[in-house]
C-alpha cells in the first residue's frame, strides 16, 4: 500500500515539473515574441509618454464652453446647450439615417445569411461542393472589411447611405452566416429524420426540421449583429458612405472642435441606449420565442 | 392487397474489410394487415431494418418490394411516395418540440404538397380539419394548440403516431416506440398501434425490447440476433431458451 502510494506521488512530482517546465518555455517564448514584434512596429514608451498630452489637448479643445449659468438659455448664447448643439436637427436625421443603415444593413444581411446558412451547415448540406462553395464565399464575405466595400461603393455609386448600406449587408451576410451555419451544426437531426421518413424533402426538413429550434439562436445573433452594426455605420460614414459618421468626419477635418464632441456625445448615448434594449431583447427571446 | 418482400438483405457499415454485418442477409415476407414484432437484444440489426424499409438507410445488398414494385431502386418522387406509405415512429418521436401539436401533425403531408405553401406554413382547410380527426382518434384533440414540448411522453408518441397518419400509410414502421414511456403510457401507446392495425388494416411492424409486450400485441413475432434472423411465428412457438438466447442474459 505504502509502495503505491509512494510511486504514485513520485510520478505526480514528475509529471508536475514535466509541466512547470512547459509552461516557463511558453513564457520566455511569448516574451522573445513581444520583444520582437515591438521591435519591428517601432514600439516605444518615450512616444507614447509625450503623446498623451496633446491627447489631452484635444480632448480639452472639443469640450464645449458651458456655463452653468446659461445652460438653458436659447441657441444664440455662448455658454448655453443649445448654442453647443445648434446643428441639432441635423445631427438627428443624420443620427436616424445611421440608424436606418443599420436597421437595412442587417435585415438584408440577415435574410442572405439565412438563406445560404443552410448549405454552409455541415450536417445538413444538400451536396457537398455547395458546402464548400458557399462556406468559402462566406469567407471571402467577412474576410474583408466593411470599410473596405464601402470605399468601394462610394466611388461606383456615389457618396450617400446607400453605399454603406450594401457594404454592411455584405460583411453581415458573411459573418451571419457563418455564425448561423454553426447553429444549425448543432441543431438535433430527430425532426429531420422524422421528416424524411414521411416523404419529405430537403426544403421541408429545413423548414420544419431545422428552423423552428434554431430561431432563438439564431434571432440573438442578428440582434447581437444590429447593435455591431450600429457602431460600424457610423465609422462607415467616415469614407462618404453617408450617415452621421460623415458628418463626424467633416467636422473633425473642418476643426470645429464643439461640434466633434456634440456629435460624439450622440453616437455614444444612441449606441448605449440600442445596446441596452437589444441586450433585453435578446435575453427574452433565449428564454422563449413562439416558432 | 399486397405483401412487403425482403430479399437477402444484407447492410454493412463502414468498410467491406471490418466486416460487421448489422443486417445479414435477411428473407422474410409481411402481408398486408398483419402486426409483426421484431425482439432482440440491441444491437442485433432491428432499428436498420427498419430504416432500411423506409429507405433512411440505404442497403448493402438485396432488395426490398412491396406489391411487386421494386423499393431499393426508387428516386426522387417515387422514393418519397414510398417514404409516405410507410409511416414511421421513432423512439425518441422524433416531434418539432417548439411547434404546437397541429403543425407537428399536419407535417406528415409535407411530402405530398407544394414546397412553396410549406415553407409559409399554409396547410389547407380540409388537412387541418383531418389532423383534428386524427388527433382525436388518438384523444389527443384538447392538446391541438399546445406545444408539444409541454407534453408527456406518452402523449408525444400519441402525437407521432396521429402525424403518421397523416401520412394516409400502408405500413407502419414502430421503432422502439415504447421504450422511453412508463409502463402505463407503454399500454395506452400500443393499445393504439393496436388499435390502428385492426380497424384500418394498416400493416404495423415494431421493433420492441420486452418480449412481453410483444407477445401481448402481435401474433408473429421475429427475432433477430445478430443481423440474422433466428426465430419467425406465433409466440407460443417461442422456446425458453431461444428467448433467453435471443436476450442474452435475462431470464423468464
Amino acid at each position: 500500500m505504502n509502495n503505491i502510494l509512494e510511486n504514485y506521488s513520485k510520478n505526480y512530482s514528475e509529471q508536475i515539473k514535466k509541466r512547470r517546465f512547459w509552461n516557463i518555455f511558453i513564457v520566455l517564448g511569448l516574451f522573445i515574441a513581444i520583444l520582437i514584434s515591438s521591435s519591428i512596429i517601432d514600439f516605444n514608451v518615450t512616444r507614447i509618454a509625450s503623446g498623451i498630452p496633446r491627447l489631452g489637448d484635444y480632448i480639452a479643445k472639443i469640450l464645449p464652453n458651458l456655463d452653468t449659468n446659461l445652460l438653458f438659455a436659447n441657441s444664440q448664447i455662448e455658454g448655453s446647450v443649445p448654442y453647443w448643439y445648434f446643428n441639432f436637427k441635423k445631427y438627428i436625421i443624420l443620427l436616424y439615417e445611421t440608424f436606418n443603415m443599420a436597421v437595412l444593413s442587417t435585415l438584408f444581411g440577415f435574410v442572405f445569411a439565412l438563406l445560404l446558412s443552410f448549405f454552409s451547415a455541415k450536417n445538413i448540406t444538400p451536396n457537398v461542393f455547395s458546402f464548400y462553395f458557399v462556406k468559402r464565399f462566406l469567407e471571402f464575405l467577412r474576410g474583408v472589411p466593411e470599410i473596405i466595400f464601402a470605399i468601394l461603393f462610394v466611388w461606383a455609386l456615389g457618396v450617400g447611405p446607400l453605399a454603406g448600406i450594401i457594404a454592411m449587408t455584405i460583411h453581415t451576410t458573411g459573418a451571419l452566416g457563418k455564425l448561423f451555419s454553426e447553429v444549425h451544426e448543432n441543431a438535433d437531426l430527430k425532426s429531420c429524420e422524422a421528416i424524411r421518413s414521411s416523404g419529405g424533402g430537403w426544403i421541408p426538413q429545413m423548414r420544419y426540421g431545422i428552423l423552428p429550434q434554431v430561431l432563438p439562436n439564431i434571432i440573438s445573433y442578428a440582434l447581437l449583429r444590429f447593435e455591431i452594426n450600429i457602431r460600424a455605420s457610423t465609422v462607415i460614414g467616415f469614407v462618404g458612405a453617408g450617415g452621421i459618421g460623415q458628418e463626424l468626419y467633416l467636422v473633425i477635418n473642418f476643426n470645429y472642435y464643439e461640434e466633434v464632441s456634440a456629435i460624439i456625445l450622440l453616437i455614444i448615448l444612441t449606441v448605449i441606449t440600442i445596446d441596452i434594449t437589444s441586450g433585453a431583447l435578446r435575453q427574452r427571446i433565449i428564454k422563449g420565442v413562439h416558432d | 392487397m399486397g405483401s412487403l418482400q425482403l430479399n437477402s438483405l444484407i447492410k454493412q457499415f463502414g468498410k467491406s474489410s471490418d466486416g460487421r454485418l448489422a443486417v445479414a442477409d435477411i428473407t422474410l415476407e409481411v402481408t398486408q394487415g398483419e402486426m409483426v414484432g421484431i425482439i432482440g437484444k440491441s444491437g442485433a440489426g432491428k432499428s436498420t431494418l427498419l430504416r432500411m424499409i423506409n429507405r433512411l438507410v440505404e442497403p448493402t445488398s438485396g432488395s426490398i418490394s412491396f406489391d411487386g414494385t421494386d423499393v431499393t431502386s426508387l428516386k426522387g418522387k417515387a422514393l418519397k411516395k414510398w417514404r409516405s406509405e410507410c409511416a414511421m415512429i421513432f423512439q425518441q418521436f422524433h416531434l418539432i418540440d417548439r411547434l404546437d401539436v397541429l403543425t407537428n401533425v399536419l407535417t406528415g403531408t409535407l411530402g405530398r404538397r407544394y414546397n412553396i405553401l410549406n415553407i409559409f406554413k399554409i396547410f389547407p382547410k380540409e388537412e387541418k380539419i383531418n389532423a383534428l380527426k386524427a388527433l382525436h382518434k388518438l384523444d389527443l384533440s384538447n392538446k391541438a394548440l399546445q406545444r408539444v414540448e409541454t407534453l408527456s411522453g406518452g402523449e408525444q408518441q400519441r402525437v407521432a403516431i396521429a402525424r403518421a397518419l397523416m401520412q394516409k400509410p400502408k405500413i407502419l414502421l414502430a421503432d422502439e416506440p415504447i421504450s422511453s414511456l412508463d409502463p402505463k403510457n407503454s399500454k395506452i401507446v400500443m393499445d393504439d398501434i393496436k388499435k390502428i392495425n385492426n380497424d384500418e388494416g394498416i400493416t404495423v411492424i415494431c421493433n420492441l425490447h420486452s418480449l412481453e409486450v410483444a407477445k401481448q400485441y402481435s401474433r408473429r413475432l421475429i427475432g433477430l440476433s445478430e443481423g440474422k434472423i433466428v426465430f419467425d411465428g406465433p409466440p407460443e412457438n417461442l422456446t425458453q431458451k431461444l428467448s433467453q438466447e435471443l436476450y442474452d442474459l435475462e431470464n423468464e
